[in-house]
């Protein structure tokens, strides 16, 4: 096995790790924590694989490929974001209600 | 700039003014709802012109940085993305009109409505426009963090606790679509969606289905497609109705669009499983949505139940498509557009009838009708669309995918589709009932601006009038089909399927 | 990805302990066998997408000859920034977007209650007026890195969010001529610039949108940079106090 498969084996353990986590936990901030594992894991998976050889006679290789890594900076740049306003959603909603964890509203 | 735009100047006006727009309400807050609405007419305009110029000339592309496709982002305007276009602006300025109204003595919800608002309109034309699967993604995420925003705007535990299932939701299904554009750019060495279908058929086999099916399942969890719907009923039923009206026409509609897309374009008609998968879900969603809203007892709930219900019937034109029936995809885009119009004009009335008596108990209506004669008109009017019932854009809708039905003696599907018409009649019926009826407690009562009505009531006789209007949009629609997505060099061209 | 309709309980308390009450009895909803088949499933699932990644051992096609025999044309040398501001640019305004519509939407929930803390204690008063300058400075040397080596608008506008959350954690209050539109324009101007500019370029001759003419580029990128990392190191430090001013 070569690296970059390795590592991108590595990152779907992370999606499929993050994925439970963010089905068994009812606490929303550690559902935030479980996304930011599954996007770490999508990344990865993305980054790694850029580092495979590059097809047979290609010129000399100028580098692993950089368009996956761009991506994958506009990718960490969305997760920060989606992390901010969830949390100032959550915090929010913990003033309101004095909980953390989603359950059946009442209607207001 | 000449004198007449061209298709640059069109496709680059319906993404950047309400972007600009967006920055000016957020810079002058206390001008917003006048800027705001300036925005929506002009959004408006510039969308009709690009579909004036499809119209004319066929398939637009926009080479973006002037780059071309693998390196660089390619905007492709044919008939499908202009139509959900033309939708997108009739529903927004409508809803506009609305919000204006609506949020006027409301100094923070307006201040912040507009922004969001027209952020969201930037992201949804964008994501009609764009041709590229990482971009696709980039306005996913757009457009799920600005509806998440819109439905706090509520204000109430309800809503914000809606805005956030709404928003792990998104975030969770935009994480597993750019999984699959990783493995699909692995596998190709490109994200462009022309160049992806000519490369897919080579490309190896686990690495496509294991991208589909997790783009897919992304794709399916936006939609709220059943059994992923449980966070639309909450997001859709506490926030405010303009942006409720907004979540239910547009937002679901624009992943569905983007599934059609690579379901049409990338996997040029896809594997059979996963239609019968997709067709048979959808069933379960038209069944299990239209009883969950004959149960409510607010009628906001209803009404977003009944989008979960009207969300199956696109899915179920997946397996009547496989045998090359393009009059099943007419049929399911022309339903998606009629219950776009129709959904909005109904959750607007839900807004005004909130804001007359204070509350949306059904059960409490206490003869609405004779109070409020435009409001309920509209109601019902896009009830007519909801069931399906002629000369309205649903019943063109669910004729042709019924007709593909019986063509291919899918009675299974056809006897859901009906049934699914007979359920949504009796949960509009019971609210126009209850309208009818006088109601145990007497409530108070707000008065309710002209603005309000009248753009709810309009809205219900476009979706009726949708209906009319076959000859002009039929066309339309085939404007750039699969036929010439396929071809890698997608050159402008007007080919018809 | 909570079952709908399961019940939470009276949630109406706010004390820690009611909380971790709140949340165990949340946690036994899904009872152990539940757990051991979704665990179950998930594997199923990473079986799937190794296949995937294993599937795709063979020889990458990508894009690094394409951007290798076009990096000339775009204004800067190194290929990622390359990517981000020249070919593939329009994600990364986007993505600004992306922000400003996070911030707004953080703002709309509820005022920002400051960044913690009730009197700073004496590292968190004196080391700002130390590690302020000194970050700013290395922000500004990313930005002028990136064209060239890694670094870029997005490393230099987080060095910039930390030090806007140094120094609201060291509680110095914003002057009160700043909480009106000039902090709405700094969070906005990335986005102003970016697109501007990028809408102005396509009614050259020739032009497209977006689209850097090539002895401008690099003058162009460079001040879209610092426009953006302005904007992002604001974005990151509101994010973090969490509401409007």
């Amino acid at each position: 096995m070569t690296q970059p498969v390795f590592w991108a084996l590595v990152g779907m353990a992370l999606v499929v790790i993050g994925l439970y986590g963010l089905i068994v936990h009812a606490h929303l901030l550690r559902k935030i924590l479980a996304l930011n594992v599954i996007s770490s894991g999508v990344f990865l998976v993305f980054i790694a694989l850029a580092r495979r050889a590059p097809r047979d006679g290609a010129a000399i290789s100028p580098g692993p490929d950089p368009v996956p890594q761009a991506m994958v900076l506009t990718g960490i740049v969305v997760a920060v974001a989606a992390t901010g306003l969830a949390v100032a959603l959550i915090v929010r909603l913990r003033a309101m209600t004095g909980r953390t964890t989603l359950g059946d509203e009442a209607d207001n | 700039m000449a004198l007449a735009p061209s298709s640059i100047e069109w496709a680059l006006a319906v993404v950047f003014l309400p972007l600009a727009g967006a920055l000016l309400c957020f810079l002058a807050p206390r001008r917003a709802a006048a800027l705001g609405l300036t925005i929506a007419a002009l959004t408006a305009a510039s969308t009709l012109g690009l579909t004036l110029e499809v119209v004319v000339a066929g398939t637009q592309r926009t080479v973006l940085g002037g780059w071309g496709a693998p390196l660089g982002i390619v905007w492709l305007a044919d008939g499908l993305s202009v139509t959900l276009m033309a939708m997108t602006a009739a529903v927004g300025v409508a809803v506009s009109v609305y919000a204006a109204a609506y949020f006027r003595d409301e100094h923070t919800e307006r201040a912040f409505f507009w922004p969001l608002w027209l952020l969201l309109w930037t992201a949804l034309n964008a994501l009609f426009l764009s041709a590229d699967l990482f971009n696709l993604y980039v306005t996913l995420e757009l457009m799920g963090f600005a509806a998440a925003s819109l439905t706090a705007l509520g204000g109430s535990a309800a809503a914000v606790s809606g805005a956030i299932r709404y928003l792990l939701v998104s975030v969770l299904g935009s994480l597993f679509y750019l999984l699959g554009v990783a493995l699909i750019y692995h596998a190709c060495g490109t994200v462009d969606i022309a160049l992806v279908a000519a490369c897919i058929g080579d490309a190896p086999r686990p690495a496509v289905q294991a991208a589909v099916g997790v783009m897919f399942a992304g794709l399916m969890l936006k939609t709220a497609l059943f059994p992923f719907h449980f966070w639309l009923p909450p997001a859709h039923g506490s926030a405010p109705a303009p942006v409720s009206a907004v979540l239910s026409a547009l937002v679901v509609k624009a992943s569905f669009y983007l599934l059609l897309r690579l379901w049409i374009d990338v996997l040029g008609g896809g594997g059979r499983w996963l239609a019968e998968l997709l067709g048979l879900l959808g069933a379960a969603a038209v069944i299990w949505g239209s009883v969950l809203a004959l149960r409510q007892e607010r009628l906001k709930l209803l009404i977003a139940y009944s989008t979960v219900a009207q969300i199956g019937y696109f899915f179920m034109a997946f397996p009547l498509a496989l045998a090359g029936d393009s009059a099943a995809w007419t049929g399911a885009l022309y339903l998606a557009l009629a219950h776009g119009l129709a959904k909005a004009a109904m959750f607007l009335t839900a807004g005004n009838l909130m804001r007359f008596g204070g509350h949306d108990r059904i059960a409490e209506l206490d003869r609405a009708v004779h109070r409020l004669p435009l409001t309920l008109t509209a109601f019902t009017l896009a009830g007519v669309s909801i069931m399906g019932l002629p000369p309205s854009g649903g019943f063109i809708g669910k004729w042709l995918m019924l007709e593909a039905a019986f063509r291919q003696e899918r009675f299974g599907l056809a006897v859901v589709m009906l049934l699914g018409g007979a359920l949504a009649a009796a949960y509009v019926f019971k609210v126009v009932g209850h309208a009818f009826t006088p109601a145990v407690r007497s409530r108070r009562e707000r008065k309710i601006p002209a603005a309000m009505e009248w753009s709810a009531l309009l809205l219900a006789v476009v979706a009726i009038l949708l209906g009319l209007t076959l000859p002009m949009i039929w066309p339309l629609l085939q404007i750039g089909g699969p036929a010439a997505a396929l071809s890698a060099a997608g050159a402008a061209t007007g080919a018809v399927a | 990805m909570t079952p709908p309709g399961y019940r939470q309980g009276d949630g109406r308390n706010a004390g820690g302990q009611a909380e971790t009450a709140a949340g165990a009895r949340a946690r036994g909803q899904i009872p152990s066998w539940a757990r051991a088949s979704i665990a179950l499933l998930l594997l199923a699932l990473f079986g799937g997408l190794a296949l995937a990644v294993l599937s795709l051992s063979s020889p990458a096609p990508g894009l690094s000859e394409a951007v290798a025999a076009r990096i000339g044309e775009s204004g800067v040398s190194h290929p990622v920034t390359a990517v981000l501001l020249n070919f593939r640019a329009y994600d990364t305004l986007l993505e600004l977007v992306v922000l400003v519509v996070a911030m707004i939407g953080a703002w709309s929930v509820g005022t920002a209650r400051g960044c913690g803390g009730d009197t700073p204690g004496p590292l968190l008063r004196h080391l700002p007026r130390l590690l302020a300058p000194l970050m700013v400075l290395a922000a500004g040397y990313l930005l002028w890195a990136g064209a060239h080596s890694p670094g870029g608008a997005f490393q230099a506008g987080s060095l910039l969010g930390g030090v806007g959350i140094l120094l609201c954690l060291s509680g110095r209050p914003l002057p009160d001529g700043l909480l009106g539109w000039p902090l709405r324009l700094a969070a906005m101007l990335g986005v102003i610039v970016f697109a501007a500019l990028g809408a102005g370029v396509a009614a050259l001759p020739g032009g497209s949108p977006l689209g850097w003419p090539p002895d401008a580029a690099k003058a162009l990128i460079l001040s879209i940079e610092l426009a953006a990392m302005l904007s992002i190191g604001f974005i990151l430090a509101a994010l973090f106090a969490g509401g409007r001013p």
